[in-house]
């Protein structure tokens, strides 16, 4: 069915937009709909699943995406409000509790507004709820539904009569599948969505009325504590549980294979007993040392895999003018939420409870289902917001460790991570180390590109089968996810850049099919994956920062070689029109004047300030960043202070313009932490960095670049993720900005003022340029 | 060891029966069931657990309730109320200048108190008197936006 256009247009327009938030702007609903639902009638394919119109108009919709803070549940009660035609204050969104919501996996990777803000999911399912609506107001109305108009749920045909949605389906089913057919309103129709709706939580926020995991309080609940090992890979030898003999309130000292933790009636108590608990362990293996990380990262066995391989590199590299190599290296970095992480758990024997942070509801159901033995649909996992995780922090694990608790106490048990249990023990973002060589024509443009990195992995998320991906699981014998040796298979199949391996210079081609966004037709990626001493997981832009730095930074320096200026170069070997869109609106918005880098007539004293760029097609098409950084840089100390960003971001219609400049300015300052501060330590033995004093990261007293931020919206395109898109590119334009004030190269994240330094004197060495 | 304490928080009375070592902020939390002051470290390194007490900011989570004493004690709730919010938390709201929040307390807590004390305090001062405060959403451009709104409103 085609909806009439300017009919919707007509009667959606005359909506009020309120912009002061409403009721539902203090706390998230978390109870369920109106109506009664059990698991086994949750089906995506079902309208019924995603959408309910309650006798009092309200809309109930479940998604299975959920909000950490990035915004979602306000862009998706705006998608519901915009789809039906109603008040945004009339939707009541419902997100990830696995007794009422559909499965949609995690909430990550960019992936929430591609998957419900396109033609899919829960856009279709408020598309068809729309148009089964109008047709049941045709029936009742007697009138074809081309001639009626919608607003806030009331439908009113050609003689002025109207019926409510309420009165129409008003707490009944729809019992209708989704409409693949439903049509979603276009852009241009859009009251709701595209408008810059204050964020629906920041009254509770602001107020300290929002419930975070961390407040949630259950009847009869006890506290808990894990007592983890000292170091990765040490096993239990003994639990000496006269050791916390005299702690009050102490309830149970809870021992399952190489699993501890304490169960008391306070937190004060819990706390006192895990710290006093006498624990015997068993060392666990040696660490590689720090200082040759990287070199020893290429020497492990590895699982290898080709992106693209066109197979005459070495050909053409021996016909290029010149040959430039570089290697790069990007440092294990960590989530570091600033709430250690907590959730609560309530294991009865016929019922499972658990509220969790988990981006992961239904993964995270399956294997607390799986660690306690009890069958899938007794347990119920309910989102419930923690603090901001970037990826994969402690909050899978801490869910876990409380049904571990609960279970065997047999009440609702708290627990709270200590610092050292939520850094110590993270899914760190993976190191990787990067080997780049490229040659150069006569005339300056890149005739080949060879690409080798090496990405140190073990575990991952849990998903729903392997709880060894992280500690918890690892600690109740469950084996994590690591790389099967294996060499490469040549590239088959469609082009892809899920992890933004292949710089964008490259053409992408597997089989004479180009996928790429580049010119260059000798290409070659290969990937080595190889075990990591400790735990690694998705760490917001995972690996995708860490392979841009290394790419866009050597794009950079075949540009210093060439004596070319970095727009122009970059434009030179780019043939994506997206790519290009966003890299001349950042080039122009920054007032971008063409010349080659490093500045000339650098001074060797006192501040000097440069300029570089960098640009990418997140994961290959879900979105598109370039940003011009412009950097101070301190000769004597060493010290890099950003002064300016300019982003340009491409991610297709934009549900939430304000909601997109906050995930916008948060990811580059975030992306400006890590390449500046952020690095993750250890010893011989263990993880060092456990607390804030051992780990960097920018406090607010940090004096902040500006940020200013450009759209570019092609007509006619989905919408993609945009979370992850402009902190990837952050490293290398600061690096490309170094190196543009001073001359120095710095190839090693973070920047800090000893590698600068060292890199400054490199670089003095050779005589200042290159 | 149970005592009986009595707090003064946000404006009320509070009898609490706890060991007087506990940690203000388990108190807040867990007995009166305050949502603003968060654990972030218990360790005095992020302000997540930040409160107000005799004008003074103070890291909830290694303070002992019993150290407290007569002194009223204001926890970001205790600032304003969702219908009537108080003018920095008004300024936060209106700057949208918050992504997860878990760090608010910290944040608008001690810039209060900053300003309360040196009302023209200047962009420098109140950045370092945010130097202990961590947000690991790097909301720092709104929030700073929102701090110096709100002592430029109240200056005038």
């Amino acid at each position: 069915m085609i909806l009439p256009r300017r009919d919707f247009l007509k009667s959606c327009g005359a909506l009020i937009v309120s912009f002061s938030s409403g009721p539902l702007s203090l706390l998230p609903p978390q109870a369920p709909g109106p109506f009664g639902t059990h698991p086994s009638h949750i089906d995506p394919e079902k309208l019924d699943s995603w959408l309910a119109v309650g006798d009092d108009g309200v809309i109930t919709a479940y998604t299975g995406k959920c909000d950490f803070g990035q915004g979602i549940f306000t862009v998706q009660s705006q998608l519901v409000a915009e789809e039906l035609c109603v008040r945004i204050a009339r939707v009541k969104l419902i997100q990830c509790d696995t007794s009422i919501c559909p499965d949609q996996g995690t909430t990550s990777g960019s992936q929430s507004t591609p998957t419900n803000f396109n033609s899919e999911n829960l856009a279709l399912a408020a598309a068809t709820a729309r148009e089964a609506l109008l047709n049941l107001a045709a029936k009742k109305l007697g009138e074809s539904v081309e001639h009626l108009t919608v607003a806030d749920g009331i439908i009113t045909g050609t003689m002025g009569r109207h019926v409510k949605y309420e009165e129409l389906i008003g707490k009944k089913h729809f019992e209708l599948p989704l409409n693949v057919k439903a049509k979603r309103k276009s852009v241009a129709d859009w009251t709701v969505l595209g408008k810059p709706i204050p964020s629906l939580d920041r009254i509770a926020l602001m107020t300290g009325q929002f419930e975070f995991v961390h407040n949630v309080r259950v009847p009869g609940m006890l506290h808990g504590r894990v007592v983890r090992p000292p170091e990765m890979g040490a096993t239990l030898a003994h639990v000496d549980e006269q050791s916390v003999r005299n702690i009050q309130g102490l309830v149970k000292v809870v021992v399952r294979k190489d699993f501890v933790g304490v169960v008391a009636e306070t937190q004060y108590q819990a706390t006192l007993a895990a710290r006093q608990l006498a624990v015997q362990w068993n060392p666990g293996p040696e660490l590689p040392p720090p200082k040759d990380f990287f070199d020893h990262l290429q020497k492990l066995p590895a699982r290898d895999a080709l992106g693209v391989d066109s197979q005459d590199v070495d050909a053409r590299l021996a016909e290029a003018s010149s040959v430039i190599r570089a290697r790069y290296t990007y440092p294990y970095q960590m989530h570091g939420s600033v709430g250690a992480s907590c959730a609560v758990a309530d294991v009865k024997p016929q019922s499972v409870t658990v509220w969790s942070a988990t981006q992961s509801a239904y993964p995270t159901r399956s294997i607390v289902a799986k660690l306690l033995n009890m069958p899938l649909e007794k347990v119920r996992v309910i989102y419930v917001r923690g603090s901001g995780c970037y990826g994969l922090n402690g909050a899978d694990a801490v869910s876990f460790d409380a049904a571990i608790l609960s279970h065997a106490v047999g009440k609702p048990v708290r627990l709270q991570f200590s610092r050292q249990d939520e850094m110590m023990w993270e899914n760190l973002g993976s190191a990787c180390t990067i080997q780049l060589r490229a040659g150069l024509a006569q005339d300056g443009h890149i005739i080949a590109w060879d690409r080798e990195d090496w990405v140190a992995a073990m575990g991952n998320r849990p998903g729903y089968h392997q709880p060894g991906n992280v500690i918890t699981g690892m600690l109740l014998g469950y084996e994590p996810e690591l790389p099967k040796p294996g060499s490469a298979k040549p590239p088959n199949g469609k082009f892809r850049n899920q992890s933004n391996t292949v710089p964008s210079y490259f053409a992408g081609c597997i089989a004479g099919t180009c996928g790429g966004d580049g010119t260059i037709r000798s290409e070659r990626v290969l990937t080595h994956t190889v075990r990591s001493p400790f735990f690694t997981g998705p760490l917001r832009s995972p690996l995708r920062i860490q392979n841009t730095f290394a790419n866009e930074c050597f794009m950079d320096e075949l540009c210093a070689h060439a004596n070319a200026d970095p727009v122009a170069f970059r434009l030179l070997h780019l043939q994506n029109s997206r790519v290009i869109g966003v890299v001349k609106a950042a080039a122009q918005a920054a007032n971008w004047q063409a010349r080659s880098s490093p500045k000339t007539g650098i001074s060797g004293a006192g501040t000097v300030s440069g300029r570089g760029i960098a640009c990418v097609a997140y994961e290959g098409n879900n979105g598109y960043a370039a940003l011009v950084a412009e950097v101070e840089v301190d000769m004597e100390t060493g010290t890099v202070r950003p002064r300016r960003f300019v982003v340009a971001l491409d991610c297709g219609p934009i549900s939430n313009p304000d909601g997109l400049r906050n995930q916008i300015e948060g990811g580059i300052l975030q992306g400006m932490s890590r390449a500046l501060v952020e690095e993750a330590t250890w010893d011989n033995r263990r993880v060092t960095s456990v607390d804030w004093e051992t780990y960097n990261s920018l406090y607010l007293d940090y004096d902040m670049p500006a940020v200013e931020t450009v759209f570019v919206t092609p007509p006619d395109v989905p919408a993609t993720g945009a979370g992850e898109t402009a902190i990837t590119v952050i490293p290398a334009a600061i690096g490309n900005a170094i190196f543009d004030a001073t001359g120095a190269r710095l190839r090693e994240v973070p920047f800090t003022p000893q590698r600068v330094k060292a890199a400054l004197a490199q670089s003095a060495q050779r005589g200042g340029s290159v | 060891m149970r005592e009986k304490i009595t707090l003064h928080v946000n404006g009320l009375k509070h009898v609490v029966e706890v060991d007087p070592e506990t940690p203000l902020l388990f108190v807040l939390n867990d007995e009166l069931g305050l949502r603003g002051p968060r654990f972030g470290c218990g360790m005095a390194q992020c302000g997540a657990c930040t409160v107000i007490v005799r004008g003074q900011v103070v890291r909830s989570c290694v303070k002992q309730v019993s150290a407290v004493g007569q002194d009223e004690v204001t926890t970001l709730e205790g600032l304003g109320t969702p219908e009537k919010p108080h003018p920095i938390q008004q300024a936060f709201i209106e700057e949208g200048a918050a992504q997860c929040g878990f760090c608010l307390s910290g944040v608008i807590l001690t810039a209060k108190a900053v300003l309360d004390e040196k009302p023209d305090a200047s962009d420098q001062d109140i950045r370092d008197a945010l130097g202990g405060i961590l947000c690991r959403c790097f909301t720092h451009i709104r929030m700073l936006r929102a701090i110096r709104n709100y002592a430029e409103a109240k200056r005038t």
